[in-house]
C-alpha cells in the first residue's frame, strides 16, 4: 500500500508534512475571526459586538503561533530571518514575513491597543507591582483619556478596520496563492485557490470565536447573547455556502475537464483522500452543518436547541475545514507528478513534524488567549449584572 | 491645539513603530552577504563554492596523459566511444596518486553483462547476449580483449 | 633497461600529478581559460542511445555523494501497449542504479529514459525560492545554495520534473549541478563520462562549435513537459510521445 504505480524516485516522500498543514489553517483561524470583528466596527453588525474584543484577542492568539509550525518544518529554522533580509521578488513565499509582520503590527496590535487604551489608561492606575509596571509601558506613556482623545483612537481605530479588512484577506488569499501558483502540481494549480482559502478561512474563523465565545460565557457562568449568537450564526451559513459553492465549482470544473491529471486525480480521491476528502469533508465537516445551520433558519426553535444546533455545527465546521488543509496540502503530495502513481505520508508521533508537536502547536493559542484576556479582559465592565444580559437574551427570543 | 494634545499618543506608537524599522534597516544592512546581488538575486559566493567541490571521475583525458597506449588500442575497436572510467570506475584518486591508489581489477563476468545482458528495452542494434547461454561461466575476456572486443573474434572468423 | 612507454610515464608522473591537482582546484574565475558568460549548458539525451546500465545513476552518486534513496539523475524504463499510449507502465528499480531486470517484452513498445534537473531558463524551482538560495548562474546552470537554503522546500514542491530532494543530512534543497565543478574546468560532468554509449552529451548552446547546433537542426528533438514553458535544457532525442 505504500507506493503504488509509478513515482520519480525523489517523491517517495512528502516534502510538506503536517505542520504545512496546521499553518494555513491557523492563520486561517486569524483571518475570519478579524473579519468578525470588524463586522461590528465597519459593517455595524451591532449583534455582534459581544464578540468584537474576544474576536480580536482570538486572532491575535492565533497569529503570533501562525508562524511556529513553519519556523519547526523548516530544514535550517535558524535562517528563517533571511526571508526578512533577502525577499525574492518572484516568490509567491517570500512576501510571507512582510504580510504576517504588517499584519500583526499594523493591523491586529494597533486595532487591539487603540481598543483598550482607555482600560490600559485605567488598569495602569488601578494595579499594584508587575502588572502596573505592564500597563504602564503599554500606555506608552501618554494617560490621555478625555472625550477628545478617545474620539481620536475611535477614529484611528476605524481606519485600521478598514486597511484590517483587505489585510486580512491578503494574508490569506496570500496563503492559497502560495499553493495556487504552483504550476507543477494540478491539485494546487487554480485561481480560485486564494478565493476559497479566504472564504474557507472565515468559516473557520467565525466558527471558532463562536465557540470561544460560548465556552467562555458558560465558563464564566453569563448567559449568552442569543442575538448576537444567531447573528453569528447566520453569517457562518452564508460564508460557508459560498465557500462550499466555490469548492464545488472547482471540482465540478476539474471532473468537466478532465484534463491528463484527472485519471489520477480522480483515482486519488476515491482511494487514498476518500476518507478525509468525501467522508469528514465534504459529508461530515460541510454538509451535516449546513443542513443544521440552514435547520435553525427553516424551522422555530428554543434557545437551548439552538445553542446545541450552533456548538456542533461550529465544531463540525473546525473539522471540515482541517480536512480540507489536510486535503490540499497532503493531498496534492500524494500522487505522482508522472501521473503513473500514489505514495502514502506517513505520520509519525513524537517527531519534528510528527502529530504531537501539530496537536501542542493546535492548542497553544488556547493557554495564549487566557493570558490574553487576563491581561486584557474582553468583557464589559457593565457586565457585572448579569440581570441585564439576561433580559437582553430573553428580548431576543 | 486640543487637537493636537488628544492625538499625541499616536505619534508616541508611530515612533515606536519607527524607531522598529530603522532598527530593521540596520539590521538588514548588517546581515546581508557580501557577495549578494553580484550576479542576481543571490550570494554569488555560492557559484565559486560549489565548483570548489573535487572530481571523483578524473576524465578519459586525464587517463590518456599516461595510458595512451591503452587509448590507442581503444581507438581502434567498437569501445572507442567507450570512456576508461565508465568500465574502470571513478580514478580521480589514481589520478591524483597513482603510485599508490591501484585500480582493482573489473570481474568482466559481472562487468560487461550490465551493458551486453539481452534486455527488450535495449535498442535493438546494440550488441546483446544471453548471459545464460553465452559461455556461462567464462570471463568474457577470454574470448574479447576488453579494449577492442570484436579483435579477437574477427581473428577467428 | 627496458622501459614501456606506461613506465616512462610513471617516471613524470609527479608532473602529472601536479598537472591534474592544478586541474582539480579552485574556483572558476580562477580557472584562466573560464568565463561564465560565454557559456550556456545543457545536456542531449539519446533515447535511441540508452541502453539502461546505470552508469550514469552509480557515476552521480559516486561524484556528488548523494545520498542513497535519492536521485540527481535516474533512468526509467517505459514499456507502452499500443491500445493505452497516455498511460504507460514505468518502472526505475533503484533509480535504475543496478540496471534493469528484463521483463519479456509482452508485445509492448519498451525503450530507457534517463532522467536529470533539465536546468531550465525559466525555472519554476528557482522563481518560488523565497530567499534567493536557488538560482540560474549566468552560464545556465540552475544551483542551490546550501549555505543559504532555508530548507522550506517550495522548490521540491514547485519542480514539475521531480529532480529535486531534501538531504536529510545538511537539511537542504538539493539536486543536480550539472557537474559544476567539472564543466568549469573544462572536464564533462560524471555522467557523461561514464555513459559508455555516447546517450548523454554535455552541450553549450553559446558555443558555435558545439555539434549540438548540428544536431538539434537535424533530429527530431523534444523536452519534457513542454506546455510548463519551463525552458528546460535537456534535449531529448527521440522522444516518445507517452514520456512524462
Amino acid at each position: 500500500m505504500q507506493v503504488q504505480g509509478y513515482m520519480y524516485p525523489n517523491e517517495y516522500e512528502l516534502a510538506w508534512s503536517i505542520l504545512i498543514v496546521v499553518y494555513p489553517y491557523i492563520t486561517g483561524l486569524v483571518a475570519g475571526a478579524f473579519i468578525l470583528a470588524s463586522l461590528e466596527r465597519v459593517f455595524h453588525v451591532e449583534a455582534v459586538k459581544p464578540t468584537y474584543r474576544l474576536a480580536l484577542l482570538t486572532a491575535l492568539a492565533f497569529l503570533l503561533v501562525a508562524p511556529l509550525p513553519l519556523q519547526l518544518h523548516l530544514g535550517h529554522p535558524e535562517r528563517s530571518f533571511e526571508m526578512y533580509l533577502t525577499p525574492h521578488r518572484t516568490s509567491a513565499m517570500a512576501m510571507f514575513g512582510f504580510v504576517y509582520l504588517w499584519y500583526l503590527m499594523a493591523v491586529l496590535v494597533l486595532e487591539i491597543w487603540l481598543d483598550y487604551r482607555r482600560d490600559i489608561v485605567l488598569l495602569s492606575q488601578r494595579t499594584r507591582g508587575w502588572r502596573r509596571a505592564i500597563y504602564r509601558a503599554l500606555t506608552l506613556g501618554s494617560s490621555n483619556i478625555s472625550a477628545g482623545a478617545l474620539a481620536v483612537d475611535e477614529r484611528a481605530g476605524y481606519i485600521v478596520t478598514v486597511v484590517g479588512i483587505p489585510s486580512a484577506l491578503l494574508l490569506h488569499g496570500y496563503v492559497g496563492f502560495i499553493f495556487g501558483s504552483v504550476k507543477a502540481n494540478p491539485w494546487w494549480s487554480s485561481p480560485l485557490m486564494p478565493v476559497v482559502f479566504i472564504f474557507s478561512a472565515m468559516v473557520s474563523g467565525i466558527a471558532a470565536v463562536l465557540l470561544i465565545y460560548m465556552f467562555t460565557t458558560w465558563v464564566r457562568k453569563r448567559a449568552l447573547d442569543m442575538r448576537c449568537l444567531d447573528t453569528i450564526a447566520r453569517y457562518l451559513l452564508y460564508t460557508f455556502l459560498i465557500d462550499f459553492s466555490l469548492e464545488m465549482l472547482d471540482l465540478v470544473h476539474r471532473i468537466y475537464e478532465a484534463n491528463e491529471s484527472f485519471r489520477s486525480l480522480d483515482f486519488m480521491v476515491h482511494t487514498r483522500l476518500y476518507l478525509s476528502q468525501i467522508v469528514i469533508q465534504i459529508y461530515i465537516g460541510t454538509l451535516l452543518p449546513l443542513a443544521l445551520l440552514g435547520l435553525v433558519q427553516v424551522i422555530k426553535l428554543g434557545a437551548t436547541a439552538r445553542k446545541r444546533i450552533y456548538a456542533c455545527a461550529g465544531s463540525l465546521a473546525l473539522v471540515g475545514i482541517f480536512a480540507m488543509r489536510w486535503n490540499v496540502v497532503i493531498g496534492g503530495q500524494l500522487f505522482s507528478k508522472s501521473f503513473l502513481g500514489y505514495t502514502t505520508y506517513k505520520l509519525a508521533f513524537a517527531t519534528r513534524e510528527g502529530l504531537l508537536p501539530a496537536i501542542l502547536l493546535m492548542l497553544l493559542p488556547l493557554p495564549i488567549l487566557w493570558g490574553l484576556t487576563k491581561l486584557l479582559p474582553p468583557w464589559p465592565e457593565r457586565e457585572a449584572e448579569p440581570a441585564g444580559e439576561n433580559r437582553a437574551a430573553t428580548l431576543s427570543l | 491645539m486640543n487637537r493636537w494634545r488628544n492625538g499625541e499618543h499616536l505619534l508616541r506608537v508611530a515612533l515606536v513603530y519607527g524607531l522598529g524599522v530603522v532598527a530593521f534597516v540596520l539590521l538588514r544592512m548588517a546581515l546581508v552577504p557580501r557577495s549578494f546581488g553580484e550576479f542576481g538575486h543571490y550570494r554569488g559566493n555560492a557559484i565559486a563554492e560549489t565548483a570548489r567541490q573535487r572530481p571523483v571521475f578524473a576524465g578519459h583525458q586525464a587517463c590518456n596523459l599516461c595510458h595512451s597506449d591503452v587509448a590507442a588500442l581503444k581507438r581502434t575497436g567498437i569501445h572507442a566511444g567507450v570512456h576508461c572510467e565508465a568500465c574502470h570506475g571513478p580514478q580521480a584518486a589514481h589520478a591524483s596518486d597513482p603510485g599508490s591508489v591501484r585500480p582493482a581489477r573489473l570481474a568482466t563476468a559481472r562487468l560487461c553483462v550490465r551493458c551486453h545482458a539481452a534486455n527488450p528495452a535495449r535498442p535493438a542494434a546494440f550488441p546483446q547476449i544471453d548471459p545464460r547461454r553465452h559461455n556461462p561461466g567464462l570471463p568474457c575476456e577470454t574470448c574479447h580483449p576488453p579494449h577492442n572486443p570484436l579483435q579477437f573474434l574477427s581473428q577467428h572468423s | 633497461m627496458n622501459l614501456t612507454r606506461r613506465q616512462c610515464l610513471l617516471l613524470l608522473l609527479p608532473a602529472a600529478a601536479a598537472g591534474w591537482e592544478a586541474l582539480q582546484a579552485g574556483a572558476p574565475e580562477r580557472a584562466p581559460n573560464y568565463d561564465k558568460t560565454q557559456h550556456w549548458w545543457g545536456m542531449l539525451l539519446d533515447i535511441s542511445k540508452c541502453i539502461g546500465c546505470g552508469n550514469c545513476v552509480r557515476a552521480c552518486a559516486a561524484e556528488n555523494q548523494v545520498p542513497p534513496g535519492y536521485f540527481r539523475t535516474w533512468v526509467e524504463r517505459y514499456r507502452v501497449r499500443d491500445e493505452d499510449m497516455p498511460y504507460p507502465q514505468v518502472d526505475s528499480p533503484d533509480g535504475g542504479m543496478h540496471g534493469f531486470p528484463p521483463i519479456p517484452a509482452d508485445g509492448m513498445k519498451e525503450f530507457f529514459v534517463p532522467k536529470m534537473c533539465n536546468h531550465c531558463a525559466d525555472s519554476p524551482c528557482t522563481q518560488v525560492c523565497p530567499v534567493g538560495a536557488t538560482f540560474i548562474t549566468p552560464d545556465g546552470v540552475v544551483l542551490v545554495d546550501k549555505e543559504y537554503c532555508l530548507g522550506c522546500r517550495y522548490c521540491i514542491q514547485a519542480c514539475p520534473y521531480g529532480c529535486r530532494f531534501f538531504n536529510p543530512v545538511t537539511h537542504t534543497a538539493e539536486k543536480c549541478t550539472l557537474c559544476y565543478h567539472r564543466i568549469t574546468k573544462g572536464l564533462t560532468t560524471a555522467c557523461c563520462e561514464a555513459c559508455p554509449t555516447g546517450a548523454r552529451q554535455l552541450v553549450d548552446l553559446k558555443n558555435p562549435n558545439d555539434p549540438i547546433h548540428a544536431f538539434l537542426r537535424t533530429h527530431n528533438v523534444a523536452v519534457l513537459k513542454p506546455y510548463l514553458a519551463t525552458g528546460a535544457k535537456v534535449f531529448y532525442n527521440d522522444l516518445d510521445g507517452s514520456v512524462r
